[in-house]
């Protein structure tokens, strides 16, 4: 990776983002990753209205002159995780890199350039290569992701975080200060040894003062696609047991779902196949309480 | 003041991070047990490394072997696997003595999978006193936290004396082998842990999906690059079973693992499937190879114990050969 210059050029180069939004979790590999990637999709397409059940590009509606309720969301995604960047991977954009001219660019998603990320990943010359970093190095880092991106006028920039309370962790809520920060969405799994650590991520946001929007139980069961029968491979309920306890908004469980890790592995037809799942559906009512 | 603190019962959650971190100040140099005479060939090695600013590699008093578990990527069952790895290699041999160093500061899973709490004692020589369970010693950031919500934020610091503390400070006793639950990532811990003490071997644990292959494949390069040798890659959460109607799904997806195996050159030393026991043994703290020994969840644990056995002899067979 190669050494990066700091530079400040704007002030509060982020004061201009609507709402932040942390996805954490204490525990690793509970999906904070998965549902950064399918919240901020699903927030780059909630600007379009679903007309007579056929989505409509923005072009075509204002020829019609339908003008009510369309939007269009800039959303930004920052992989916070420099020793395990998965965003690029997730979204099939690894080859892509990021230039830097004044400040870093943040790589789009799509064409119509209203989905951008910013990873550690863009930087490695080969995508094999460790990343072995030590605290300071990582808070250096942290802060260049936020102060030294030309991100553009983001509607939300959703910021997928490493698990533990670590430098990363610090150096994010200590750099967001200023901002709008909406809060912390936490991730879990259902079984016992996740909430335990959850339940410590709890503590830090609200010794941190952090807002907490919510718990999301994610792999919460498991649904036989030939006999329907659904087990609880990971336990199921703990995630809304902890809010409870805890006393913070549930906002609602993921099932397991194959079609996830097949679309993250690069097989894009799968996105469709996932979007008509019941685990969709989750992610939907999930984004409509984010955004409501 | 540190010490008269600790030799009364377990250290006070609210004044730990600031007792910690004045002990290891005062303390960390006077710890180190003082420099054995070495060949001319470690003598050589020792002084490039020395030269290059790092710190020297110290065996832990009384440990014979020291394996870690790792994998780079959170969630793929990294503590689920120390946890059996450590009872199989009791169970192969029962006379063999095996302790667990937990070495996740930040989200401790091995009192909750062993079944053990607080507090830590300290001996007459002042050395923490690993907790049993199972016949197996351990020691966890989790033992020494009096409140499991209380969270550990600390900076990479911090983290490395904790780790230090963790090493040098527990008396581990005459040890056969010590199985190190490594943290996810390839920070802090991992290099301390790599620079500090020698490694006999690392088994990378990994599911078989992309994005945790990916980082997998972070963690392996990275103990090749701190010269910790590779035992083997484990691929966990192979395949499912379902229990109704007997349907095998690979949820997370098929063969990840033996592609990385092949591409790095290592062999699967173990194949762990999906399976809700496993899930709910860790859960209540009788790990699957105590309490359902004769299934074949624990016997795919075993089968990995046996295979970790046999590289480890390999490994040190090529040593000595050279």
């Amino acid at each position: 990776m190669d050494h990066m210059e700091t530079k400040k050029n704007v002030e509060r180069p982020l004061a201009f983002v609507k709402h932040i939004i942390l996805i954490m979790s204490g525990k690793g590999g509970v999906g904070k990753s998965t549902v950064a990637v399918h919240l901020a999709l699903r927030l780059k397409n909630a600007g379009f209205k679903v007309i007579r059940g056929v989505r409509t590009v923005r072009a075509k509606i204002r020829y019609l002159g339908i003008t009510e309720g369309i939007g269009n969301i800039l959303v930004g995604l920052l992989d916070a995780d420099l020793c395990g960047p998965s965003i690029p991977t997730m979204l099939n954009i690894e080859q892509k890199k990021s230039k830097f001219s004044k400040n870093w660019e943040p790589v789009f998603v799509d064409m119509e350039q209203r989905l951008c990320v910013m990873s550690v990943g863009f930087l490695l010359t080969n995508r094999n290569d460790a990343i072995i970093l030590r605290g300071p190095k990582k808070n250096a880092t942290i802060k260049q992701f936020l102060n030294d991106v030309d991100w553009p006028d983001l509607d939300y920039l959703i910021i997928d975080m490493p698990p533990g309370t670590s430098d990363e962790h610090i150096s994010v809520i200590e750099n967001l200060r200023e901002y709008n920060l909406d809060g912390a969405l936490l991730i879990t799994t259902p079984q016992a040894v996740a909430t335990g650590d959850v339940r410590r991520e709890l503590s830090f946001c609200k010794k941190t003062v952090i807002p907490i929007i919510g718990i999301v139980e994610n792999m919460s069961g498991f649904v036989c696609p030939y006999c329907q029968e659904c087990t609880n491979i990971f336990s199921k309920g703990g995630g809304e047991f902890l809010a409870n306890q805890l006393e913070v908004p549930f906002l609602g469980r993921i099932p397991i779902c194959p079609q996830i890790s097949r679309y993250q592995d690069g097989h894009a037809e799968s996105l469709k196949l996932f979007s008509q799942t019941n685990e969709a559906d989750s992610i939907e009512a999930i984004v409509k309480k984010l955004v409501k | 003041m540190a010490l008269t603190v600790c030799s009364r019962s377990f250290i006070n959650r609210s004044r730990f991070s600031s007792l910690v971190y004045s002990y290891f100040n005062k303390n960390i140099v006077q710890m180190l047990p003082p420099c054995q005479a070495a060949s001319n060939s470690t003598k050589d090695a020792d002084q490039s490394r020395m030269q290059r600013g790092l710190p020297k590699k110290l065996p832990i008093g009384g440990v014979d072997q020291v394996i870690v578990v790792a994998s780079g990527k959170g969630g793929v069952g990294k503590s689920t696997t120390a946890v059996n790895l450590a009872l199989s290699l009791k169970e192969l041999d029962k006379t063999k003595l095996v302790g667990i160093l937990d070495a996740d500061v930040y989200g401790p899973s091995i009192p909750k999978m062993m079944n053990l709490k607080g507090p830590v004692h300290l001996n007459k020589q002042q050395l923490m006193m690993p907790l049993v369970n199972y016949d197996i010693k351990c020691m966890s950031m989790g033992f020494l936290i009096e409140d499991e919500k209380d969270p550990i934020v600390w900076r990479g610091l911090m983290v490395m004396s904790a780790i230090q503390r963790l090493l040098r400070q527990v008396s581990w006793g005459p040890l056969d082998y010590l199985v190190v639950d490594m943290p996810p990532g390839t920070g802090d811990v991992q290099l301390t842990m790599s620079q500090n003490i020698p490694i006999d071997g690392a088994v990378i644990v990994t599911t078989p999906q992309d994005v945790a292959l990916l980082d997998a494949r972070k963690g392996t390069e990275m103990f090749r690059k701190v010269e910790v040798p590779v035992l083997g890659v484990v691929q966990n959460m192979s395949a499912y079973e379902c229990p109704k109607c007997g349907h095998t799904e690979h949820i997370f997806g098929k063969d990840g693992a033996t592609n990385l195996a092949k591409e790095m050159n290592l062999p699967i030393i173990g194949d762990i499937p999906l399976h809700i026991k496993i899930r709910e043994t860790s859960d209540s703290g009788a790990p699957i190879i105590v309490s359902h020994p004769n299934s074949s969840q624990a016997q795919a644990f075993k089968d990995l114990g046996r295979n970790v056995l046999q590289r480890l002899k390999v490994l040190k067979d090529q040593a000595k050969n050279k």
